[in-house]
């Protein structure tokens, strides 16, 4: 019998039905994949199960017991255990703290901790890998180990059903099969495990079955090789490729510095976040800087706009950045459009538009609103939501909109793709390879994902540990610095 | 190690607490029969904002009740001070519940805002119905706890250690692991199996009770019960700084706070209007440049790195 049996599931935010009669079945010692791109519904179906969200209609039955609609806390003692995303760890507990909450029981009288406990603790810690950081605090330790942590809080609850949320995320390659293969104990000890994420290929050598959904829907369910081979699955997903497009010339381009970065460095406490790094950008020119999570883009681009103390020079036509304030390098003309998005969740879309206008004359700013329309259609249809109910896609297209509201000389954006399924992503590219072609407006990319950053990039800096490594023409990345990166 | 370094600070200061009557006179020892109550509100408010991560902005509300309690049945029906205690202390706890249990379900800064309208309510009743209450000027109260300052303070003093005691104790057993991860990430303590409202009520009752508590023995320590006292906006405000100067989640930190804040507004009487002034700006300072407070350091960092 089915340990986890969800049937009919269906949940609407107002008008927007996010997951439409939503039906499948995990049996003991089985791994699903739950799989979408952005928006698609997936973590909508993973909060109802949890019962974060409640359902609007339809059943949840963990072990034969419906559970739809009950309170989080009540589901999780009926055998459910989640392991977030991301996580926020209590700053003054450590490792084995952390563990030792999971273990205990929703009792208001605990008030000395038995020594069996601690015992469990340091025994899960040890299976999942940090029994030699266990008495630290989650600050001191990199993300790796935090995901470590999250997976332990749940092996502490010893659930019949584990959700697990994009589980590989931000890991490296050796990262993953340690994952993998803890997530893989779970199947043998008999426990039903639902993986969360957007793409097959990721989750394919883990999973027994695979579950699609796209806008809500099903779409697809089968074995991963069945799905990936589904025409359905394939439109949805893969769509069209990215391909690299012809750059149109411009004269002078490239030529006229704009932007200069000298012998760059910046340290976090003990930690080199940025080590000797020289970059420049001509007006016009589209840069990439490809490098992995860590590498230090982000401090690169957070030192151009003013927001962390650096060593060495940065430069903007030729005048000194030193000793000017973000907001003054901002009205300068160098836009960021942060990672994290920064947008004004309770605001509409529209809203957030406008306040990236504020400068703006009236007429002009609405002309500028009447182009990022055409940029991006989708953001003229959602005018008037809410921008924390767009999906993931739609919220990046919205942060880059607003930053290009501000008519910004230098556009920094921030890893654009972060999250994103590739359906996604072939929209953004269009987008920017449409700003690229019709604007003459100078852009620094920073990207993880080399397929996306390459094709729109007149030239490349590759960024790893701390240090750029490599300068070139795209054209050539593949065969000098591409080893081991594409 | 966090334990044990808590202790090690805590224990000294209580023990020349203790001697203290034999060497100081009857005015500082006033002082710091007043400090010690301070220093229970702040550590309840603290068990509150700290661990539950609720700001409550009206402790006087919880304080008020249970003085109001306790003053009015000992006014009107001479009941014995114990008596009063226990009920009023019951009533800060009902009152409390009456409170938290609908605005616990707001999220965001509402839960302060219920808290803030109730202790103007509070106030607005005790004034309106000057008649039983005794309004601005006060309720004279037939019974005082006692008349000899020593045996006053050791009274404060003692009360003040047993309920450091039992929420500092509180604050680090498994209860209080679960309350600070309730606080801190609603969501995941659910999903981990807690019901974070049962937890956050029980904070809220335990809190309630004893600030509750110490309003009742505060009033029958002077023998009056006055708005301005146990009640005023003000003196939860100086409830709420003594907590954070002293240092969130510390427990410990919140008592010091309190102390500090009572002593400091007293040595600087001479300069009339202006003590509020300078104590105001010296609060403002460390929760501007110290927001761990005075025992953030001493308490949080270092040892388990």
């Amino acid at each position: 019998m089915a340990l986890l049996k969800v049937a009919g599931l269906t949940k609407r935010f107002g008008g927007l039905v996010a997951v439409k009669e939503i039906g499948f079945s995990i049996a003991p010692g089985e791994i699903l994949g739950l799989i979408g791109p952005n928006g698609s519904g997936k973590s909508t179906v993973m909060k109802c199960i949890m019962g974060i969200e409640r359902p609007n209609a339809g059943s949840v039955e963990i072990d034969g017991i419906d559970v739809a609609g009950w309170p989080t806390h009540k589901i999780a003692r009926q055998g459910v255990g989640i392991v977030f995303q991301h996580s926020r760890p209590l700053q003054r507990q450590t490792v084995l703290e952390h563990i030792k909450l999971a273990l205990l029981p929703d009792n208001l009288l605990m008030l000395f901790t038995d020594h069996a406990v601690m015992r469990r603790a340091e025994e899960i810690a040890a299976r999942v890998g940090l029994d030699r950081v266990m008495h630290r605090l989650p600050r001191t330790l990199p993300f790796a180990h935090l995901r470590r942590l999250e997976l332990a809080k749940a092996i502490a609850r010893n659930p019949k059903v584990v959700l697990v949320d994009e589980p590989f995320a931000g890991l490296t390659a050796g990262e993953v099969a340690d994952f993998s293969n803890l997530i893989g104990s779970f199947r043998a000890e008999g426990h039903a495990v639902l993986l969360v994420d957007h793409n097959v290929k990721g989750v394919a050598a883990l999973v027994d079955r695979v579950f699609a959904m796209y806008l809500g829907e099903r779409v697809a369910e089968g074995t991963a090789d069945e799905v990936m081979r589904n025409e359905t699955v394939r439109a949805v997903y893969l769509g069209g490729k990215i391909e690299t497009a012809a750059r149109p010339e411009r004269k002078g381009k490239g030529r006229t510095p704009l932007l200069e970065v000298r012998n760059a460095g910046v340290l976090y406490g003990k930690a080199t976040a940025l080590d000797d790094v020289s970059i420049h950008v001509g007006e016009g020119e589209f840069v990439s800087v490809v490098g992995l999570n860590g590498a230090g883009k982000t401090t690169l681009f957070n030192a151009i706009s003013g927001l962390v103390p650096y060593s060495g020079a940065i430069s903007w036509r030729g005048e000194s950045l030193a000793g000017r304030t973000a907001g003054s390098i901002a009205r300068g003309g160098i836009v960021q459009c942060p990672e994290s998005r920064e947008l004004f969740g309770d605001m509409t879309v529209r809203e957030n538009l406008d306040l990236g206008g504020q400068h703006l004359e009236v007429a002009e700013a609405a002309k500028q609103l009447d182009w990022l329309f055409g940029l991006f259609p989708i953001l003229q249809s959602r005018q008037g939501q809410n921008a924390r109910t767009l999906s993931g896609g739609e919220q990046q297209m919205l942060a880059i909109a607003r930053a290009l509201m501000m008519k910004p000389k230098l556009l920094i954006l921030d890893e654009p793709t972060l999250g994103l399924a590739p359906v996604i992503l072939e929209q953004l590219s269009k987008a920017l390879e449409t700003l690229r072609q019709t604007t003459d407006i100078t852009v620094l990319l920073g990207e993880q994902n080399v397929t996306f950053a390459l094709p729109h990039a007149d030239r490349v800096y590759v960024l790893e540990h701390s240090r750029i490594v490599w300068e070139g023409d795209p054209g050539r990345f593949a065969e000098e610095a591409g080893t081991g990166y594409l | 190690m966090l334990q044990s370094r808590s202790l090690r600070f805590a224990l000294p200061v209580l023990l020349a607490m203790a001697l203290l009557p034999l060497g100081v006179g009857g005015y500082i020892l006033g002082l710091l029969t007043i400090g010690c109550y301070y220093a229970v509100f702040a550590m309840s408010w603290d068990l509150l904002f700290g661990f539950a991560g609720e700001v409550n902005f009206g402790p006087t509300f919880l304080i008020g009740v249970g003085a109001y309690t306790a003053a009015l049945l000992n006014h009107y029906w001479l009941w014995p001070i114990p008596a009063c205690l226990a009920v009023g202390s019951l009533a800060a706890v009902i009152g409390g519940l009456v409170l938290a249990v609908p605005a616990l379900r707001l999220t965001g800064p509402y839960f302060g805002l219920v808290t803030l309208v109730a202790v103007l309510m509070l106030q607005n009743l005790l004034v309106l119905f000057a008649g039983i209450t005794g309004g601005e000027i006060g309720l004279d109260l037939p019974d005082v706890l006692s008349i000899d300052e020593t045996t006053n303070y050791y009274y404060a003093f003692g009360f003040m250690t047993v309920t450091g005691a039992i929420l500092f104790g509180l604050s680090r057993s498994p209860v209080g692991l679960i309350l600070q991860a309730s606080g801190q990430d609603a969501v995941e303590a659910a999903a981990l199996g807690f019901n974070v409202t049962k937890h956050k009520i029980a904070a809220f009752c335990i809190s309630a009770f004893f600030s509750g508590l110490a309003g009742g023995m505060l009033v029958f320590y002077f023998s009056t019960a006055s708005v301005g006292t146990v009640v005023d906006i003000a003196v939860g405000v100086n409830v709420i700084i003594a907590a954070v100067l002293g240092g969130r989640r510390t427990i410990i930190g919140a008592a010091v706070g309190a102390i500090f804040l009572v002593a400091a507004g007293e040595l600087l009487r001479p300069i009339g209007q202006l003590a509020t002034f300078v104590v105001s700006a010296f609060a403002l300072v460390v929760i501007l440049f110290f927001p761990g407070g005075f025992l953030g350091r001493l308490l949080q960092d270092g040892g388990r790195e």
